[in-house]
C-alpha cells in the first residue's frame, strides 16, 4: 500500500513538472505583457529596462528554472496587473470558485441521477421525453449562451435573480462564504445551473444507460420474483448496482467544473479564479497565469490520486486479493 | 431626491418560488437615493496615484486623489488643487503653482506645498508609470506653504498640460507607510498604496474588493460644493452582455462602456438615457514607407514607398461606409489624424472626398504594379471599437484597386509589439492626444526613432528637417509662433500621406433615466458632475 501511495506520488510530481512546462512554453505565443503595464509615452529604452528588470529577456531555460525554484518555495511573485502577491490574490478568490463549484456539482449529482432513474423507470413517458430532449439542448448549447439566456429571461426580463457577482459575502473562519446571505444564494443559483447543467446531463445519462442495463440483469429478475417490492428493486437493487461508475465520474468531473467554471464566471462576473485568469491572459499576467495553470493541475493530480486511493480501499476484489495472496 | 429606483423583485423582499422548488427569501435595502451604483467594463488595477497610467486606474483615482489642474469635458483646464498657474516672469523653465488654501486630506492632515514637491518627486522616479508625461521636470521646490515652484530642464510651455492625472498624495501618510515610491514589480513586495488611499478628493475610499466592488462615500471635509452623489459603489463586469443587462435589470445606474452594437437598441429602452460624444482617440493606418522592400509583399521593391500608392489607398478609402456599417453611426469620419479639440487640428485636414475606385487603380498601376500587389494588414481585434471589422472593410476597399491584402488580426498584446519592433509593413492603430496639443502625436508618431521619440512610428518616417522642427516645439515660449509651426509641420506630413486616418472613436455612457452625465473626451467621468433630475 505505502509503496503503491509512493509511487502515485512520484508520478503526480511528474504530471505537475511537465504542466509547468507545457504552460510556460506557450506563454511566449499569449504576447509582450510589457505593453500592457506602461502608458504609450514610454521611450523603447525604458521598456527594455523593464522588460531585462523582469527576466523576460532572459532565455527561455533559465525562466523557467527560476519559476519552478520560486514556485517550490511557494513563491509565485507579485501579479503585473494588479501588484498583490499571486498566491494571496489566488488564494483570495478560490472559495469563490471551489463554492461555485461545489454547489453546481450537488445540483448536478441530485438532479442527474434523479432524473436518470425516472427516464430509466418511465421509458415511454411524455416527462421522460421531455427530460431527454431539454438536456440535449444542455449539451449542445455552449455555456456561455446558456448563461446570458438565463440572464436574459430571469434577471432582466423577471427580475428575480441578480445578472451578475457574488452577493454579500460572510467569513465563517477566514472563508467568505455567499451561502449565509439572501443576495448570496439569490446570485448563485444562474452561474450554478450554467455551469451544472452539462455535468447533469452527463450523470443523467449515464444513469439512465446502467439503470438499463441493470434492470435486465437476472439477479433483478430473481429479486422480483422473490416478490420484492418495486420501491426495493428499483433502488434496493438496481440503483445501488448504477452508482459505483457513476460516482467515479462525478468524482472526476468536480475537477473539470473548477476548471471549466472560466466561462461562467466570465458571463456572470463570478469574483472566482477563473474570471481572474481570463483577465490575466488579456494583460499577459504571466505570474498569475503560470500559478493558475499550476492549481489546477494541481487540483486533477489530487483528485485522481484520491480516486485512485479509493479504488483501493472501495472495490472488494482488490482487497480479496490481497487477502489471498497472504495465505 | 426625486429619483425613483426601479429594484428588482429580488431586492423587495418578495418569496419566489424557483426552480426545483427552491424558495428564496430575499431581503435587501433598496439603494439609497444619493448612491451612485457605476459599472464599466475593468477596474482599477492600483490604487497607487503614480503607478499605472492606465484609463480606468485614473479615472477612479480622480475620486479619490485631486490633481493640480483637471480637464473639463470640452477639454479645457480647470483649477484644481492649483488656483493659479504660470510660467514665473523671471525664468521662462520655472513654472509657478498657486495652491488652494484650507485643503485637507482624509485622515485630517492639511494639504501644503510640501505635498506637491514629494509627489512631484514620487511621480519621476524610476518605478512611476508616469514619468515619460514628467521627463521634462528638473527639481520642485516650496516656495512657501501654498506655492510652489517647478523647475524644468528648459522652457516647457506646454507641461501644465501633462498634469491633468496628476495626483497629489500626502507626504506623512506616504513616509509612515514607506510607500515613498511606486510599486516596483521586481522588488516582489506589494506596496502599501495599493490597496490603501488618503487622498484630498471628494471620496473616500470605503471598503475596495479588486474586481469585485469598491465603495466611495462623500468626504464632508472636501473644499468644493457638496455633489449630488453622495456614495458610489463602483462594480466592474467584464462581459459586455451581462453590463447591458445589468443596467436593464436595474442592478445598476450607469454603465461606462457601451458595446457599439447595443447603442440603438439602449437608446430605444424605455427607461434608459443613452450620452455619446467624442473620444480623444482616432482610428488610423499607417506603413512602411521608408525600408528598401516590405517582408510581407510579393514584389521586389516597397510599393508604400511610392507615393502614388499612398495617393490610391486615400482614395479607395470609403470612411462613410465605416461610419454607417460597421460603426453603425458612431465615429467621426476624419481625414485629420488628431481629434477635433487638440491643439493644431483645421477643418482643412479634416475635410475628405468620395472614393474614386478607378483613379485609384489606375494609380497603382501607374507605380509599376500592373497587376497590384499583396501584402500583409496587422489588426488588432480586442483594443479599440470594432477594430477587427475597420480592417476587414479596408481589405474589402482595396481588393477593387488592386491590392491583395491578407489580414492579420490578433490580441493587443500581440500587436502592439510588431509596431514597436517594426515588424510589420502596413497596420492599424489608434492614438490620443492627452496633452490636447499635436506636439504629442509629433513626438512619438512622426519624429524619427530615436531616444525618446518615435516610439510608435512605424512608418519608420524620418524627416530630419522636421525632426529639428518637432524638437523645437517643446521649448517654444511664443504660442502664436509655435501654432504656426504646428500647422507648417502638419502640411508636410499631411502631404507626405504618414497616415491613412479613418475616424475619430466615439464614446457613448448608457444610464437610468433621471441621472445626468456628460461624456468625458478622455473617457475619465466624474461623478460629482452627476445631476438627478425627475
Amino acid at each position: 500500500m505505502l509503496a503503491y501511495i509512493i509511487r502515485r506520488l512520484l508520478q503526480s510530481v511528474l504530471v505537475m513538472l511537465v504542466v509547468a512546462l507545457v504552460s510556460f512554453s506557450l506563454f511566449r505565443f499569449v504576447g509582450d505583457p510589457i505593453n500592457s503595464m506602461v502608458g504609450q509615452e514610454t521611450s523603447i529604452a525604458d521598456r527594455d529596462a523593464l522588460r531585462t528588470q523582469l527576466g523576460l529577456n532572459d532565455p527561455f531555460l533559465v525562466q523557467f528554472a527560476g519559476f519552478i525554484g520560486r514556485a517550490v518555495q511557494g513563491d509565485f511573485g507579485i501579479s503585473y496587473r494588479l501588484q498583490q502577491p499571486v498566491m494571496e490574490l489566488i488564494l483570495s478568490r478560490l472559495p469563490a470558485t471551489l463554492e461555485l463549484a461545489l454547489i453546481s456539482g450537488i445540483v448536478a449529482f441530485v438532479l442527474g441521477v434523479g432524473f436518470g432513474v425516472y427516464t430509466a423507470l418511465r421509458r415511454r413517458g411524455w416527462l421522460s421525453n421531455a427530460i431527454m430532449t431539454v438536456s440535449l439542448i444542455g449539451v449542445s448549447l455552449p455555456t456561455f449562451l446558456i448563461g446570458v439566456l438565463l440572464i436574459w429571461v430571469f434577471a432582466v426580463e423577471l427580475q428575480w435573480l441578480p445578472s451578475f457577482g457574488r452577493g454579500d459575502v460572510v467569513w465563517v473562519g477566514g472563508w467568505p462564504t455567499g451561502l449565509l446571505t439572501a443576495s448570496g444564494r439569490a446570485s448563485l443559483v444562474l452561474p450554478a445551473i450554467t455551469l451544472g447543467l452539462y455535468q447533469m446531463t452527463l450523470i443523467m445519462r449515464l444513469v439512465r444507460a446502467e439503470m438499463l442495463e441493470v434492470l435486465r440483469a437476472d439477479y433483478i429478475k430473481f429479486a422480483r420474483a422473490r416478490g420484492l417490492s418495486n420501491r426495493a428493486v428499483n433502488f434496493g437493487h438496481a440503483l445501488k448496482n448504477t452508482m459505483v461508475p457513476v460516482i467515479t465520474i462525478t468524482g472526476l468531473q468536480l475537477g473539470s467544473i473548477i476548471a471549466f467554471a472560466i466561462i461562467t464566471e466570465t458571463v456572470f462576473q463570478w469574483p472566482g479564479v477563473g474570471a481572474l485568469f481570463i483577465n490575466s491572459v488579456r494583460f499577459v499576467d504571466v505570474p498569475v497565469m503560470a500559478a493558475y495553470l499550476m492549481l489546477i493541475a494541481l487540483i486533477f493530480v489530487v483528485i485522481n490520486l484520491i480516486v485512485d486511493l479509493l479504488y483501493y480501499v472501495v472495490d472488494p476484489r482488490l482487497r480479496v486479493d490481497r487477502a489471498n495472496a497472504r495465505h | 431626491m426625486a429619483f425613483q429606483t426601479k429594484s428588482p423583485a429580488w431586492t423587495r423582499g418578495t418569496r419566489s418560488a424557483l426552480l426545483a422548488g427552491a424558495a428564496l427569501a430575499l431581503t435587501l435595502s433598496a439603494a439609497d437615493a444619493n448612491t451612485l451604483r457605476w459599472a464599466r467594463v475593468a477596474d482599477a488595477l492600483t490604487l497607487d496615484p503614480h503607478s499605472q497610467n492606465e484609463g480606468p486606474t485614473s479615472t477612479l483615482l480622480h475620486h479619490i486623489y485631486e490633481t493640480l489642474v483637471s480637464r473639463a469635458t470640452d477639454g479645457s483646464l480647470q483649477p484644481r488643487l492649483a488656483t493659479e498657474w504660470s510660467i514665473h516672469p523671471d525664468d521662462d523653465t520655472v513654472w509657478v503653482f498657486k495652491l488652494r488654501e484650507g485643503v485637507t486630506f482624509h485622515d485630517g492632515s492639511a494639504f501644503t506645498a510640501e505635498d506637491v514637491v514629494f509627489s512631484v518627486n514620487r511621480v519621476t522616479a524610476e518605478s512611476s508609470g508616469f514619468k515619460a508625461l514628467h521627463a521634462a521636470v528638473e527639481s520642485a521646490e516650496a516656495v512657501d506653504d501654498h506655492t510652489v515652484h517647478i523647475k524644468m530642464t528648459g522652457p516647457s510651455p506646454l507641461y501644465v498640460q501633462n498634469m491633468t492625472n496628476f495626483f497629489i498624495m500626502d507626504k506623512d501618510w506616504a513616509e509612515a507607510n514607506g510607500v515613498e515610491l511606486p510599486q516596483n514589480f521586481a522588488a516582489g513586495e506589494e506596496n502599501y498604496a495599493v490597496r490603501n488611499a488618503n487622498g484630498t478628493g471628494p471620496y473616500t475610499l470605503v471598503s475596495r474588493d479588486p474586481e469585485v466592488r469598491t465603495v466611495l462615500q462623500h468626504f464632508e471635509g472636501h473644499w468644493a460644493e457638496a455633489p449630488e452623489v453622495t456614495e458610489i459603489i463602483y462594480t466592474p463586469i467584464s462581459e459586455a452582455a451581462t453590463r447591458v443587462a445589468a443596467l436593464l435589470s436595474g442592478e445598476v445606474d450607469v454603465v461606462q462602456d457601451v458595446p457599439v452594437q447595443d447603442i440603438a437598441r439602449l437608446e430605444q429602452t424605455e427607461g434608459i438615457t443613452v450620452t455619446a460624444g467624442p473620444e480623444n482617440r482616432n482610428i488610423f493606418f499607417s506603413y512602411d514607407m521608408t525600408s528598401e522592400r516590405l517582408a510581407s509583399a510579393n514584389v521586389d521593391d516597397n510599393p508604400f514607398a511610392k507615393p502614388e500608392v499612398r495617393e490610391a489607398m486615400a482614395l479607395a478609402l470609403d470612411r462613410d461606409a465605416i461610419q454607417q456599417v460597421v460603426m453603425r453611426g458612431q465615429s467621426q469620419p476624419s481625414a485629420a489624424p488628431l481629434p477635433p479639440f487638440v491643439n493644431g487640428w483645421t477643418e482643412e485636414m479634416n475635410a475628405y472626398g468620395a472614393p474614386d475606385y478607378d483613379r485609384a487603380a489606375e494609380l497603382i498601376r501607374e507605380a509599376g504594379y500592373p497587376d497590384g500587389f499583396s501584402v500583409d494588414l496587422n489588426c488588432p481585434n480586442d483594443r479599440y471599437l470594432n477594430d477587427e471589422a475597420i480592417c476587414q472593410a479596408l481589405v474589402g476597399m482595396l481588393s477593387r484597386i488592386g491590392m491583395n491584402v491578407n489580414l492579420v488580426s490578433q490580441t493587443r498584446s500581440l500587436h502592439f509589439p510588431l509596431i514597436e519592433n517594426w515588424e510589420t509593413d502596413f497596420y492599424l492603430l489608434g492614438w490620443g492626444v492627452p496633452t490636447f496639443d499635436s506636439a504629442y502625436v509629433f513626438n512619438f508618431l512622426v519624429h524619427t526613432r530615436e531616444g525618446s521619440y518615435g516610439s510608435y512610428n512605424g512608418a519608420r518616417y524620418s524627416n530630419p528637417e522636421l525632426d529639428e522642427k518637432i524638437e523645437a516645439l517643446a521649448t517654444m515660449t511664443d504660442l502664436e509662433a509655435r501654432d504656426a509651426l504646428i500647422a507648417e509641420i502638419w502640411d508636410k506630413v499631411m502631404e507626405d500621406r504618414v497616415f491613412l486616418n479613418v475616424h475619430n472613436q466615439m464614446l457613448a455612457y448608457a444610464m437610468r433615466d433621471g441621472i445626468n452625465l456628460e461624456v468625458h473626451p478622455e473617457n475619465q467621468p466624474n461623478m460629482t458632475t452627476v445631476t438627478f433630475s425627475d
